[in-house]
């Protein structure tokens, strides 16, 4: 999978302003130190901060390439970080993590039925789950958050540090380093790309696609997955309401922020990356601004609208017309 | 021929270029009232571009368009419309789920007083069809929806709807590709009233017939420039075609291909293939380096037959044998597998790729048939495309540039290598030489026949189907003859020429 540069310019500069415009208003926003032999500091924070999103962008960004969408993203984190919340205790951290895994696994294969065998609406088709999700999470603990005490090895993931960095950037970059590679050594992204752009041609020159459509969906679920065992994993609990909630709608802006196009087609990993790290940037940034809570969505909206405007085609259609 | 001294459309100078590609250098038309124009020129020489900037969609980089001797600058669609510049465009754009009426007056819906609610006035809407319709001659229930009629029928909505509002110039891109010989008849009919109405019309066609028939005057483009301006009456034919091919005038291209093909064993059989209300049951048998023919008319079921040869549709009954399998296909994908290549008729929506690259495209289906493992090395596919591109002639900036910035000839032969590039047993091509110029068309059909006709008789079998008669038999071995969707008969080469297909085509069925 090739990224063109020109493709990434455009978020590259809104997260560069970004930055810059933090780092003049937010005291040491660029300063880094390390304390405990771990590397701290408000870059450090964002990059962990984003971590779940960036999963859920990653995942969203493959969905969205095939024209689909998926908005159940929030109801499987909370499905998996439920689950291992639930097991981890008595069955121990791997039996946890492999059932919030296979969890996420049966949400995927149920979106991808919906879409590809039974032809929905992909916003309709994951819509169900994104309502059934929380409920079928809230049922597993009563309705109760569910706080896990031990063992501490759960809290690693989402707490931890590897090499002096926090874990969950270890995951990030893990994941998006196996999705480049699957697109660059296979032919996946080819067949993606084809889908989302025409899949009737796709299909007549012989493109599974059915078969893409649902792998898309069981990887979605399985990135979401991992974003929900990171969350539990740092708040040391299940919270079947709020963990990841409407982390689809940010996973969705992200992708869009990063340059690609809701009616499918071309995508860009990267550029959803760095449009999850705008989201967490302008996020943490409005926090240390001391912004009044009641405002913080406002300044968020405009700032989303006007990265999106300079995105729009209507500039660059102007320019080569 | 009415025409006046005065143009009342006239470009001159006209340049537009494109990254990497020039696309229009120094082109000049004029347009007259009363006139039909025939803008004629091979692929890639120019005629979409210049069109697109009559209509406002582009926007030229240099020269001058006046209109009735103003100097005009369309920057949108809307201005070369409210101008009274109307075109109709190759693909019919309108929406089949409305009613003719509404396809004819969207967009500009008569509406009641303000006393009335401003609402639309239905009423008026379906009055208004009607008498657009009534200036070309056409009776037909503007309530219905426009799915309801042919294509050909389709197309005068098309027209009707670009001629509504007071039209000056009315501009044609290939209204006839679609289209059998009755509707083109009926198409000219209209065409020539609106004529006499002192309509200037501009028609895109490949077919010199139509041109003949039709034209006034026609301009010859030729490699985005404008070769020259001449009267109809004063071109003769062979002159017209060297013009646009750009050969010397006395060099006439002469081919005469007698030769019987060395027919080897058994390719693709189909046996009481059918699917309701697509095609009757049907015994077809394609051998080895053989071309076989399918003549019809428009909807005697060619294409029908082609999509349940290569398990686009699923057959309702009977099977399909090659010489690795028999049964029914359930998708391409088995039909693929089986070494049966089908290049669609419809290339926009059932073939390119439009935002991927010409070499993306050229190699997805042999991709797809290997499945997710790289059928080879990046250097090799671009290798491979190369390849392609230079063999068949592809006109393309580089193997890199998105195929939908292809003219619509250059489309079709990356589709073409697309497919050559699985090495098919049997290659079924439905309308190849659709939309493009003579010269390309020729071409293709001595490709076509090189590649079935291999001195060791291991040629390919293809199945060759065209809405051109003359190239049907052209290049066919043997000829299957539809009527209705079913098969009328099949002819071995020599057995029959023009007038006796038609024969064939026009019995009448036995009562049933």
């Amino acid at each position: 999978m090739k990224f063109p540069m020109n493709t990434l310019a455009r978020p590259l500069a809104a997260l560069a302003l970004l930055l810059a415009v933090a780092a003049i208003f937010v005291p040491g926003f660029l300063h880094l130190e390390i304390k405990d032999g771990h590397l701290y500091g408000s870059l450090v924070d964002i990059l962990h901060r984003a971590a779940p999103l960036m999963l859920a962008a990653l995942g969203m960004t493959l969905v969205i390439a095939t024209r689909g969408i998926d908005v159940s993203v929030g109801a499987v984190v909370a499905i998996a970080g439920t689950v291992a919340c639930v097991l981890v205790g008595s069955h121990g951290l791997a039996v946890a993590f492999a059932a919030a895994l296979g969890a996420a696994l049966l949400c995927g294969l149920w979106n991808g039925l919906l879409v590809s065998a039974l032809g929905l609406q992909p916003i309709i088709a994951t819509l169900i789950l994104m309502v059934a999700g929380r409920g079928l999470a809230q049922l597993l603990t009563d309705g109760q958050i569910l706080t896990v005490y031990e063992p501490a090895s759960f809290f690693w993931l989402g707490g931890g540090h590897l090499l002096g960095l926090p874990v969950s950037l270890f995951v990030v970059a893990a994941v998006a380093g196996l999705t480049a590679q699957l697109m660059k050594r296979t032919a996946l992204g080819l067949f993606i790309q084809t889908v989302g752009i025409n899949p009737v041609a796709a299909r007549l020159a012989g493109v599974r696609t059915a078969a893409i459509v649902f792998f898309v969906y069981v990887y979605c679920s399985l990135g979401a997955s991992l974003a929900g065992l990171i969350i539990a994993s740092n708040i040391k609990s299940a919270d079947a309401n709020n963990a990841g909630l409407l982390l689809e709608l940010d996973a969705i802006l992200a992708v869009t922020l990063g340059g690609g196009q809701l009616s499918g087609g071309k995508f860009s990993l990267a550029g959803s990356l760095i449009g999850a790290l705008i989201i967490q940037t302008l996020t943490s940034t409005i926090y240390a601004l001391g912004v009044p809570p009641q405002v913080t969505m406002v300044v968020k909206a405009v700032v989303v609208f006007a990265v999106c405007i300079s995105q729009s085609s209507f500039w660059s259609s102007r320019r080569t017309a | 021929m009415a025409a006046s001294a005065v143009p009342v459309l006239e470009l001159s100078g006209i340049h537009k270029g494109f990254p990497g590609v020039k696309a229009l250098s120094d082109v000049r038309l004029r347009l007259f009232p009363g006139e039909v124009h025939a803008l004629m020129g091979q692929n890639g020489a120019g005629k979409s571009t210049l069109i697109k900037v009559l209509t406002g969609l582009y926007t030229p980089d240099a020269g001058e368009i006046r209109l009735d001797g103003q100097t005009i600058a369309p920057s949108r669609t809307e201005d070369a419309q409210s101008l009274g510049i109307r075109t109709v465009y190759q693909e019919v754009n309108l929406c089949t789920n409305l009613s003719v009426a509404e396809n004819i007056c969207a967009g500009r819906f008569p509406r009641k007083s303000l006393l009335g609610g401003g609402r639309i006035d239905w009423g008026a809407v379906n009055a208004e069809a009607r008498r657009v319709l009534a200036q070309m001659d056409l009776d037909i229930d503007v309530t219905a929806p426009l799915s309801r009629y042919s294509l050909s029928v389709q197309q005068m909505v098309a027209i009707a709807r670009a001629l509504r509002i007071s039209a000056r110039v009315l501009i044609l891109d290939e209204p006839t590709s679609s289209l059998d010989d009755a509707a083109v008849q009926r198409l000219f009919t209209v065409l020539r009233r609106l004529r006499e109405q002192g309509l200037a019309i501009l028609f895109v066609t490949h077919f010199l017939e139509q041109t003949y028939a039709l034209a006034d005057r026609i301009t010859v483009m030729r490699n985005g420039e404008t070769e020259g301006e001449y009267l109809a009456s004063e071109l003769s034919r062979l002159a017209l075609v060297n013009k646009m091919v750009g050969a010397p005038p006395d060099q006439q291209p002469t081919r005469l291909d007698s030769r019987a093909p060395t027919v080897g064993e058994l390719a693709l059989k189909a046996e009481g293939l059918s699917r309701r209300g697509a095609l009757h049951p049907l015994d077809l048998e394609l051998r080895r380096g053989e071309v076989l023919g399918l003549a019809g008319l428009l909807g005697s079921g060619r294409t029908e037959t082609a999509r349940l040869l290569f398990g686009a549709d699923a057959a309702d009954a009977g099977h399909v044998q090659t010489q690795g399998r028999t049964g029914r296909w359930h998708s391409p994908r088995e039909a693929i597998a089986a070494g049966v290549a089908f290049c669609s008729e419809d290339r926009k929506h059932e073939g390119a790729i439009l935002d991927l690259s010409v070499r993306d495209n050229i190699l997805l289906a042999l991709q797809a048939r290997r499945g997710l493992r790289l059928v080879m090395s990046r250097e090799q596919q671009q290798a491979l495309a190369d390849d392609y591109i230079r063999r068949l002639g592809i006109k393309t900036a580089s193997a890199d540039t998105p195929i939908g910035q292809l003219s619509g000839g250059n489309q079709q032969k990356a589709l073409l290598a697309r497919w050559l590039a699985t090495e098919p047993a049997v290659l079924i091509l439905d309308e190849p030489t659709r939309g493009i110029d003579v010269r390309a068309k020729e071409d293709l059909m001595d490709a076509v026949r090189a590649l079935a006709h291999k001195e060791d008789g291991k040629g390919m079998s293809i199945l060759f189907i065209s809405s051109e008669l003359p190239e049907v038999l052209h290049c066919s071995d043997r000829v299957l003859v539809l009527r209705d969707r079913r098969a009328a008969g099949v002819y071995r080469r020599g057995e029959l020429d023009e007038r006796s297909v038609l024969e064939v085509i026009a019995t009448e069925p036995a009562a049933a």
